[in-house]
C-alpha cells in the first residue's frame, strides 16, 4: 500500500525559542491561505498553510470574519430580549443556545419548568443534533470529494427542518425554547410525519454506510490520518465526539443527565482510533441513537400539560444576583453557557462556551504540521467545528 | 482493501433512476400553520398600548397615527408600524401582545424594488392582512401576569357589624407582585382625570422605593390617601392587562405608598412651600377641589384660608363617604399636609352667614368656590313630601356628625349610584347593630349592567343583604291612612332615554311592584347650595343649566371670582382633584397678568 514519506531533510530548523525558522525568500516554502472563502473549510475561517511541496509545515487559524459581538449586544438587552439573539450564536444547530440561556435564566430566578416543556426540548435538540449531523456526513463526504452525500444530508436536513417548521414556526432560528418553557405543543399528527422523516434518513443512512464507509477510497484517506492523541483531550479541552472516537466514553447526556435524559434508553457511541475515520464513524452511529431517542421521546412524552412555567412579567424582567454555568451536549462536545446577573434587568456577562473554539482554533494548528495539503480540508471537516461560534 | 469496498459505493447508483427530491416551485410553497411571516394587526382588537414597541429588541417597531384611528379612553389610536430592514421574526411582539391583535401570516416571500415598502403598516398594508395561517400565540399571554393579587378584606359577616374599613391593603409582597403585572402603555395616564404618573409610581412599588413614590403622587394629587381608597379609578377600565385578564389594581398599589409613608415623611419629603408672593386667595369649600386648590397656590407662596360651613373640613370626602370604605383619620393625614403647607381652614364658618362675600372679594386678590353638591334631590313623585322621606346626603351626613338618625327595620332606598350604595349599606349597618337583621331594598332606573355605581359596590351590597331591583321606576311613595310610609310602589322600566337622548323614562305600567318599607330614601343625585352668593352676585353671573357658567380655565364671568369642584363639574374625587389643580393655575397666571398690567 502507498505510504506517504516525506524528505525530512527539507525541514525548516527550529531555533533556540521553538519556533521554526522559515524564510520564504528561499523559495522553498510556499504560504497558502485555505479560506476564508474556500469548499474545504468550514464556515467563515481560514487556515494559512505554509507549505514545503504538498506537505504542511505549519497551520495558522485565523478567525474575525464573522464576529458579530453577541456577547456584548446581549449585556445590552433585557433577560427576554437576549433570546432571539441566542440562537444566532451558532448556525447549523442553534437550539443549543436556547436552552442553554433558558436553563440558565431559570436557574439564576428560580424557576421550575413544566415537566411538559423538559420533552419538548429534548426533543428539540434531538432533531437539532440530527441536523448537525446531516451537515457533517454531508460534509466529510465533500471535503474527500464525494459530492453525492452532501446532497442526500441536504434533502434528509431539509425535510427535519420541514418539522422544524411546523413545530416550532420557523426553519433555521426556531426561537422556540423561551426562558420558563417552550412556546407551544405538538401539532396534530406530527409523530406521524416524524416518522416518515426517520424513515427516509434510515435508507438514506444505509446508502451512506455503502458509498462512503464501504469505500475504499474514503478508507484509505480517512484510516490513520488526522490522530489526535489523547493525551491531548484534556489540555485542549476536546470534548464530545471527537474524544469518544478516541476511547473516552463521555456524554454529559450520560454522565450529568439534564432534561429528561435519564428517562431515555440509550448507549455511547465510542470508537478507539481517534483518526478522521473513527470520529466521522462515532457521528455516524450517533445519528442512530439520535433517531432512535426522537422515537422514545415521541413515544414516551406527556401528551398535555403547560408548555410554559409562570413566570414575571418580562418586560422588567430582574434576575436575582448570582452566577451559573449551564451545559449540554451537542452534537460537537460540551455546550455550554456561564451566566452572570448582578440583579438588575440585564445580564451582566454572558459567556458562550463553544466546543468549536478549542477545537478548530487550537487543536487544528497543533494538528496540521505533517500532513498533506489535501488532507486539511478533511482533518477540520473531521473535527467538526462551527465558526458561528467560535467568534460570539 | 478488497475489490468489495470499491465495488459497493457503486450500488447506489440505483438511485439514478428515483424522483428528484427538489420542490419544483419552491416559491409558491406556502409556510407551515405556525410559521412566523409577515406581521398581521387587527386594527379593531389593537389599543395602540406599545408593548411591542418595547420589547423589539431590533427596534424594528415604531408606533404610529394612522388616518382614522383616533384616540379614545383605552387606545392611545397609535399603531405598530414595523421596518423588515431589522425585524428578525421572533414574535415576541406576538407573544407580548396585551389584546392578541398581533399575529403573523404564513406568507414569507415580499419582492419590491422600493426599500422604504418594507416598513410597513400590519393590518393596513400586505396582501396577508387577512390570511388565517402562521404564528399566532397558544392561549392568553404568558409573558406578564393575567391574574390580579387578591387583597385580603373582611368577610360579609364581619363587616356589616361595624363601620370599620372592609379591605386590608397590600403587603408589600403583594403589592410587588403587582406592580410587576404592569406593562408600562401609560394608557391610564390619559384617562386619569388628574393625569397621575401612574406606571412610574407603580415601578416605584417594584422597587419598593416609597420615597420616589409618594414624590410622584404628590406631583398630582395631594389626595392620594382618599383616591389610594376612593377612587373611581378610571385607570383601570383603560389599563391594557384587562383585554385578556384583570387590569391592574393601580388604586390599590397607590394606596400602598401612601401606607408605606409615615406623616411626617411625608411632610419631609413634599418639602416646604417657596416664599411668600403677598397674594391673597379665599377658597370657599374645604372639598377636594378647594383644598387641592389651596395646596398648590400655597406650595406656590400665596396666603390662603379655606371657609368651610361644616365642623369638619374634607367635604364630600368626609360626609358623603362612609368610614368602612374612608376612615376619618386617612382622610386627615392627607389634610393634615395640606395644613401644613400654611393653608388655614376656618370650619363651622359659613359665607353668608358668619363672613360676607363682599368682604371675601375686598380682602382677597380672588376667591375660588368650590361649595361642592351638598342638597339632595328628590324624585318628585307623589308622597315624597312628608316624613318618612329622606335624603341620602342628609342621612350620610348626620351618620358621620354622630347625630342619631331614624333606623327603621325595613326601607327602600331609590337610586343606583354610589351614594345609593353608599346610604343602603349605612343604614344595614345601623340596622344590623339595632335589629341584629338587614331589611333595605334598592331601586334603580337603570338596569343591572348598566348601574352608575362600581361593579365592586354592587356585590358587596348584595353580600351585605341589600336586595336589589334594577330597571324599576318610582311611581309613589305609599302611605296609610295615619301618612305613615308603608312603601313605594314602582313600574319597570322599558327605556330611560328617548330617541333623541333626552331623559325620558318609559314604563311597563302592566309591571307594578311595591316594595315595603316604613322609610324611603332618596339617592338621585344632589345639587349645589348657592343662596351664599347673595342676591346681586347671582344677578351679575353667568348660569349654566342651574350651575354657575365657567370657562375651560375655570373663570366666572366675575374676573375675581373662580369656580371649581362638583359645583360646576362633577362627579368624582379625582376629578374634583383635577379641577383644583386647574383653577390654582388660572389664579395664577391671573395673578400674572395683572402683574404684568400693572
Amino acid at each position: 500500500m502507498f505510504s506517504f514519506k516525506p524528505d525530512r531533510s527539507q525541514y525548516p530548523a527550529a531555533g533556540e525559542d521553538g519556533k521554526l525558522e522559515i524564510d520564504l525568500e528561499t523559495g522553498k516554502y510556499l504560504k497558502l491561505w485555505q479560506g476564508p472563502n474556500h469548499p474545504g473549510i468550514t464556515g467563515n475561517m481560514s487556515v494559512e498553510l505554509t507549505v514545503c511541496g504538498d506537505e504542511v509545515v505549519k497551520g495558522t487559524t485565523h478567525v474575525g470574519y464573522l464576529h458579530r459581538g453577541f456577547e456584548k449586544l446581549m449585556e445590552r438587552r433585557t433577560f427576554i430580549q437576549v433570546f432571539p439573539i441566542v440562537c444566532r450564536v451558532c448556525v447549523p444547530e442553534p437550539d443549543f443556545n436556547e436552552y442553554c440561556y433558558a436553563a440558565a435564566v431559570e436557574d439564576l430566578a428560580g424557576i421550575e419548568v413544566p415537566e411538559y416543556a423538559d420533552w419538548m426540548r429534548t426533543l428539540i435538540l434531538e432533531m437539532g443534533r440530527f441536523n448537525s449531523y446531516m451537515m457533517f456526513l454531508g460534509g466529510i463526504g465533500g471535503a474527500l470529494g464525494l459530492g453525492i452525500t452532501g446532497q442526500w444530508m441536504t434533502y434528509l436536513r431539509d425535510i427535519m427542518l420541514d418539522r422544524f417548521e411546523e413545530l416550532t414556526g420557523a426553519r433555521i432560528y426556531h426561537m422556540f425554547i423561551l426562558p420558563g418553557g417552550v412556546r407551544g405543543h405538538l401539532p396534530e399528527g406530527f409523530e406521524g410525519r416524524m416518522e416518515e422523516v426517520l424513515d427516509t434518513a434510515e435508507r438514506y443512512l444505509a446508502d451512506i454506510d455503502r458509498v462512503m464507509f464501504s469505500n475504499s477510497v474514503f478508507k484509505t484517506r480517512t484510516q490513520g490520518v488526522g490522530y489526535i492523541d489523547p493525551a491531548l483531550f484534556e489540555p485542549y479541552g476536546v470534548t464530545g465526539p471527537n474524544a469518544r472516537a478516541g476511547g473516552v466514553a463521555k456524554d454529559l447526556r450520560k454522565d450529568s443527565p439534564y432534561l429528561v435524559y435519564d428517562q431515555l434508553d440509550f448507549d455511547v457511541v465510542t470508537h478507539t482510533d481517534s483518526d478522521i475515520w473513527a470520529r466521522s464513524n462515532v457521528r455516524r452511529q450517533d445519528v442512530q441513537v439520535s433517531i432512535d431517542l426522537i422515537r422514545q421521546i415521541l413515544r414516551k412524552m406527556p401528551k398535555t400539560g403547560p408548555a410554559m412555567a409562570k413566570i414575571p412579567n418580562v418586560l422588567h424582567w430582574k434576575i436575582p444576583r448570582g452566577e451559573t454555568y449551564i451545559r449540554g451536549e451537542c452534537s460537537r462536545g460540551e455546550y455550554g453557557y456561564y451566566l452572570v446577573s448582578d440583579g438588575s434587568g440585564y445580564p451582566r456577562r454572558i459567556n458562550v462556551r463553544g466546543p468549536s473554539y478549542t477545537h478548530a482554533m487550537a487543536l487544528l494548528e497543533h494538528m496540521i504540521p505533517g500532513t498533506n495539503i489535501s488532507d486539511v480540508a478533511a482533518l477540520m471537516v473531521s473535527l467538526h467545528t462551527y465558526p458561528p461560534e467560535i467568534e460570539r | 482493501m478488497g475489490l468489495r469496498e470499491v465495488l459497493t459505493p457503486f450500488t447506489v447508483w440505483k438511485r439514478v433512476f428515483d424522483e428528484p427530491v427538489t420542490i419544483k416551485d419552491p416559491i409558491g410553497r406556502p409556510g407551515a400553520d405556525r410559521y412566523r411571516g409577515f406581521h398581521q394587526n387587527d386594527m379593531d382588537k389593537c389599543i395602540g398600548c406599545g408593548t411591542c414597541e418595547t420589547i423589539c429588541q431590533n427596534a424594528a417597531i415604531d408606533m404610529v397615527p394612522i388616518e382614522g384611528v383616533e384616540p379614545e379612553k383605552g387606545d392611545s389610536g397609535l399603531r405598530p408600524q414595523i421596518d423588515y430592514g431589522r425585524c428578525c421574526w421572533c414574535a415576541l411582539c406576538v407573544d407580548v401582545c396585551m389584546t392578541g391583535s398581533l399575529t403573523m401570516s404564513n406568507e414569507y416571500t415580499w419582492v419590491d424594488t422600493d426599500p422604504d415598502k418594507f416598513r410597513f403598516i400590519p393590518g393596513i398594508d400586505g396582501d396577508w392582512k387577512d390570511d388565517v395561517a402562521g404564528y399566532e400565540r397558544e392561549g392568553q399571554r404568558v409573558l406578564s401576569g393575567v391574574e390580579r393579587i387578591h387583597m385580603e378584606e373582611m368577610e360579609p359577616e364581619a363587616r356589616i357589624c361595624n363601620f370599620d374599613e372592609i379591605v386590608a391593603g397590600y403587603t408589600r409582597e403583594e403589592a410587588v407582585l403587582e406592580a410587576d403585572r404592569c406593562v408600562e402603555c401609560g394608557l391610564c395616564v390619559a384617562t386619569c382625570p388628574a393625569h397621575m404618573s401612574i406606571p412610574d409610581y407603580i415601578a416605584a412599588v417594584r422597587d419598593q422605593d416609597y420615597d420616589r413614590g409618594l414624590q410622584l403622587l404628590y406631583e398630582t394629587n395631594p389626595f392620594s390617601e382618599v383616591c389610594g381608597r376612593v377612587c373611581t379609578h378610571k385607570c383601570e377600565s383603560s389599563c391594557a392587562a384587562l383585554h385578556e385578564g384583570d387590569p391592574i389594581a393601580i388604586r390599590w398599589l397607590k394606596r400602598h405608598i401612601i401606607d408605606e409613608v409615615p406623616f411626617d415623611r411625608r411632610i419631609e419629603l413634599i418639602g416646604q412651600p417657596v416664599e411668600p408672593n403677598g397674594r391673597k386667595v379665599a377658597i370657599i369649600g374645604a372639598g377636594p377641589a378647594g383644598l387641592t386648590a389651596a395646596f398648590d397656590l400655597a406650595r406656590a407662596g400665596t396666603s390662603v384660608v379655606v371657609y368651610e360651613a361644616l365642623e369638619h373640613a374634607g367635604g364630600m370626602m368626609r360626609y358623603g363617604i362612609p368610614e368602612y370604605r374612608l376612615p376619618y383619620d386617612a382622610l386627615d393625614r392627607d389634610i393634615g399636609v395640606i395644613q401644613a403647607m400654611g393653608v388655614e381652614i376656618k370650619t363651622s364658618c359659613r359665607v353668608g352667614r358668619d363672613v360676607m362675600m363682599e368682604d371675601l372679594q375686598r380682602e382677597n386678590d380672588a376667591v375660588v368656590l368650590a361649595i361642592g353638591l351638598h342638597m339632595g334631590r328628590s324624585t318628585r313623585v307623589p308622597g315624597t313630601d312628608g316624613p318618612g322621606v329622606e335624603k341620602a346626603v342628609d342621612l350620610l351626613r348626620r351618620i358621620t356628625d354622630g347625630e342619631e338618625v331614624p333606623v327603621p327595620e325595613q326601607l327602600v332606598v331609590i337610586g343606583g349610584g354610589n351614594v345609593a350604595m353608599d346610604i343602603a349599606r349605612s343604614m344595614a349597618r345601623l340596622q344590623k347593630a339595632k335589629y341584629g337583621e338587614v331589611g333595605i331594598t334598592l331601586t334603580a332606573l337603570e338596569d343591572i349592567d348598566h348601574f352608575l355605581a362600581d361593579p365592586e359596590e354592587v356585590v358587596e351590597s348584595r353580600e351585605e343583604g341589600v336586595e336589589i331591583f334594577d330597571a324599576r321606576g318610582p311611581q309613589e311613595v305609599m302611605r296609610d291612612a295615619s301618612g305613615a310610609v308603608t312603601g313605594l310602589r314602582t313600574w319597570r322600566v322599558k327605556s330611560i332615554f328617548d330617541a333623541e337622548g333626552r331623559f325620558a323614562p318609559a314604563y311597563d305600567e302592566s309591571d307594578e311592584r311595591v316594595h315595603a318599607g316604613t322609610m324611603v330614601i332618596e339617592a338621585i343625585g344632589q345639587a349645589a347650595d348657592t343662596s351664599l352668593l347673595g342676591e346681586a352676585l347671582t344677578e351679575a353671573l353667568e348660569w349654566n343649566r342651574g350651575r354657575i357658567r365657567i370657562d375651560d380655565a375655570f373663570r366666572t364671568s366675575e374676573p375675581w371670582l373662580f369656580a371649581a369642584g362638583d359645583a360646576v363639574k362633577g362627579p368624582d374625587v379625582i376629578t374634583a382633584v383635577a379641577d383644583g389643580h386647574r383653577v390654582a393655575r388660572t389664579v395664577m397666571e391671573e395673578f400674572s397678568a395683572r402683574q404684568v398690567m400693572q
